[in-house]
């Protein structure tokens, strides 16, 4: 077997993002179905535009946060894949050399599957830990019946079994696709890195060497810089909207998407950065052994995410405004009693001051991180 | 002139602790050309990391013109190697998303050689530089990797099994431009080998065995790399 589960259960940001896309989603998919119970005992008609208000909000969270983080979670899924076979070709190369068809060797790869089958579990399992608070919470000033947390069969296949077979799907077809390549190419793995480089277009004439390597360390791996803006899309989005929430909805609602936020934000960068350390092992480790000093290698390999992880801040502010005066504007606009909502300048500045301070902290433990790497590290691959 | 002093390096711990360098002493003079020989596992390419201040022995001293290598900080230690040592390795070790050009400059820019352009004519690479290393054959990334390692003007030029990868005829062709190029700048080589037909180039050939120095010689006569055998 070339994957083994080992190699799935390293994909820990699948397994991260896929739990926190279930948990909400089982949350308000579950609230949905079981409140549908009770729309007939409904007679009031403020009742009603309240029970409505509660299905779109629902709807609208499970669908926005689902798709998105289903989207994350797939892009995750194929870049862990394209870089689980640009790290073994050779090995690939040589089962491939040996009579093994592409088919049979991509059909182990179901096992990255797994971590969404372990995140999407998990998700589930806690959500229903859950429920019985948050829908307390839903229905804080009782205005609909009072209803229980019952179990839909449904929920589980929807959130579980069938992501869970999509992507096992989804990843024995990609790594099939990507298998396509005569064996010599797998075995002279520079050949063809050299080939796809030349895509790109020729470097840029007279400039500095590190100015240049900033350029391609970020060009070379655009996936990564997505992740790095997503990662801060997340914190600037979560942080600020769950400090609105706490005006709009309740405590529990700001308290949960200030903790999915962080905990998506950080893992995502943290999997992101590794990754580009991990990539430019040898890259740094000549670049010491030449001289170069640790905060230039810092500088030119992780100096070029910066701007990107800015921007994600930027695009995190205007989404989750957006998201809310939309909410306000047309979800809520029938309610009575929802404050008015203004876009949270004091609320913006401590989050872009928490996410500089955190930021600036990661990329110092990943600079102490690039000084250890050695050349003997390199020599020992 | 370099002085080691009574060098030791052992790798490991406990039982499984094994010593690779075992008190080395020897004096290697500026602009010489110094070829460590010896077997896989002698302890030489172990040696040639810790007189060029990549590895800190654990005993003993490594001194440049009488400046001790071995008692700086990593700070110190890598401007020493900026300012100071050239490296070219078997395995390249160029950058792969680079083009020749960007490669030679990551040398280049450390010493502000604007000329870097002559060095990649000098090892005949003139027509390659928008090439990326994998669009070259095995000699001519070892000729990208010699001209990076002199575009910074180093005065010690280190080199580990420089044509191990290489076939004859690119290997002889590789060693003549490096050696051409000694004679040009004048820097002090220092190479290991395990090929003892190339140790009839060096001035100076010092044999290793068992992490110990077995054997020290100088050649009367320097042969080229096109009068060597194979």
């Amino acid at each position: 077997m070339v994957v083994g589960i080992k190699d799935g259960a390293k994909l820990a940001g699948i397994v991260i993002i896929s739990f926190c896309a279930v948990l909400v989603c089982t949350m308000f998919m579950n609230y949905q179905a079981d409140i549908a119970g009770i729309e007939k005992e409904i007679i009031s008609e403020q009742v009603r535009i309240f029970y409505q208000a509660q299905v779109a909000t629902a709807k609208m969270v499970s669908g926005l946060s689902g798709g998105c983080l289903c989207l994350t979670s797939a892009v995750m899924l194929l870049f862990f894949i394209k870089q689980y076979i640009d790290t073994h070709k050779k090995e690939l190369g040589i089962l491939k050399a040996l009579g093994y068809t592409n088919l049979k060797i991509a059909g182990n790869f179901w096992v990255f599957g797994s971590s969404v089958f372990l995140g999407t579990g998990l998700g589930f399992a806690g959500a229903f830990l859950i429920m019985p608070y948050f829908y307390r919470v839903q229905n804080l000033e009782e205005l609909l019946p009072a209803f229980p947390v019952r179990f839909h069969p449904a929920v589980p296949v929807y959130l579980v079994v069938i992501p869970t077979a999509a992507f096992s799907l989804l990843a024995v077809c990609y790594a099939w696709i990507r298998l396509k390549m005569p064996v010599l190419s797998l075995l002279r793995e520079t050949l063809s890195d050299g080939r796809k480089r030349k895509k790109h277009g020729a470097d840029k004439e007279g400039g500095l060497f590190l100015e240049d390597l900033k350029r391609n360390t970020l060009r070379d791996k655009k996936v990564l810089a997505f992740f790095i803006l997503f990662a801060c899309f997340c914190f600037s989005s979560m942080t600020q909207m769950s400090f609105s929430m706490d005006e709009l909805a309740s405590e529990m609602m700001a308290i949960m998407i200030m903790l999915i936020g962080l905990v998506l934000a950080c893992t995502t960068l943290f999997l992101a950065i590794t990754t580009v350390v991990d990539g430019n092992k040898k890259t740094i480790a000549m670049m010491r052994v030449f001289g170069y000093s640790q905060g230039e290698c810092t500088r030119a390999i992780l100096g070029g995410y910066r701007p990107v992880a800015y921007i994600g801040f930027a695009v995190g502010t205007v989404y989750q405004y957006v998201l809310l005066r939309i909410a306000v504007d047309l979800v809520f606009r029938d309610m009575e009693g929802i404050p008015e909502y203004e876009f949270d300048f004091p609320a913006m500045l401590v989050s872009l001051g928490a996410f500089a301070v955190i930021y600036e902290i990661v990329m110092y433990g990943y600079s102490k991180r690039i000084r250890n790497i050695s050349l003997k590290e390199i020599m020992l691959e | 002139m370099i002085e080691v002093k009574d060098i030791t390096k052992s790798y490991g711990s406990g039982e499984s602790r094994f010593q690779v360098l075992k008190g080395i002493s020897l004096t290697i003079e500026d602009g010489e050309f110094v070829v460590i020989l010896g077997a896989s596992g002698s302890g030489k390419s172990t040696f040639l990391n810790v007189i060029s201040g990549l590895e800190r022995p654990e005993g003993g001293r490594v001194l440049y013109s009488g400046k001790d290598i071995t008692s700086l900080s990593d700070r110190e230690l890598t401007e020493f190697r900026k300012e100071n040592t050239g490296f070219i390795f078997q395995q390249y070790y160029l950058l792969q998303n680079m083009n020749v050009e960007k490669n030679v400059k990551m040398g280049a820019d450390l010493a502000g050689n604007r000329e870097y352009r002559e060095v990649i004519r000098a090892v005949g690479l003139e027509k390659k530089l928008h090439k990326y290393p994998g669009e070259l054959s095995g000699g001519e990334q070892q000729r990208v990797s010699v001209a990076r390692a002199l575009a910074k003007k180093p005065k010690y030029l280190f080199l580990d099994e420089p044509t191990g990868a290489l076939d004859e005829q690119t290997g002889r062709q590789v060693l003549d431009y490096i050696c051409r190029l000694q004679a040009e700048y004048g820097f002090t080589i220092i190479m290991v080998t395990h090929n003892l037909n190339i140790a009839e180039m060096a001035g100076t050939v010092i044999r290793m065995n068992s992490g110990k120095v077995a054997e020290t010689y100088t050649n009367q006569v320097q042969k080229t790399a096109y009068e060597i055998g194979w």
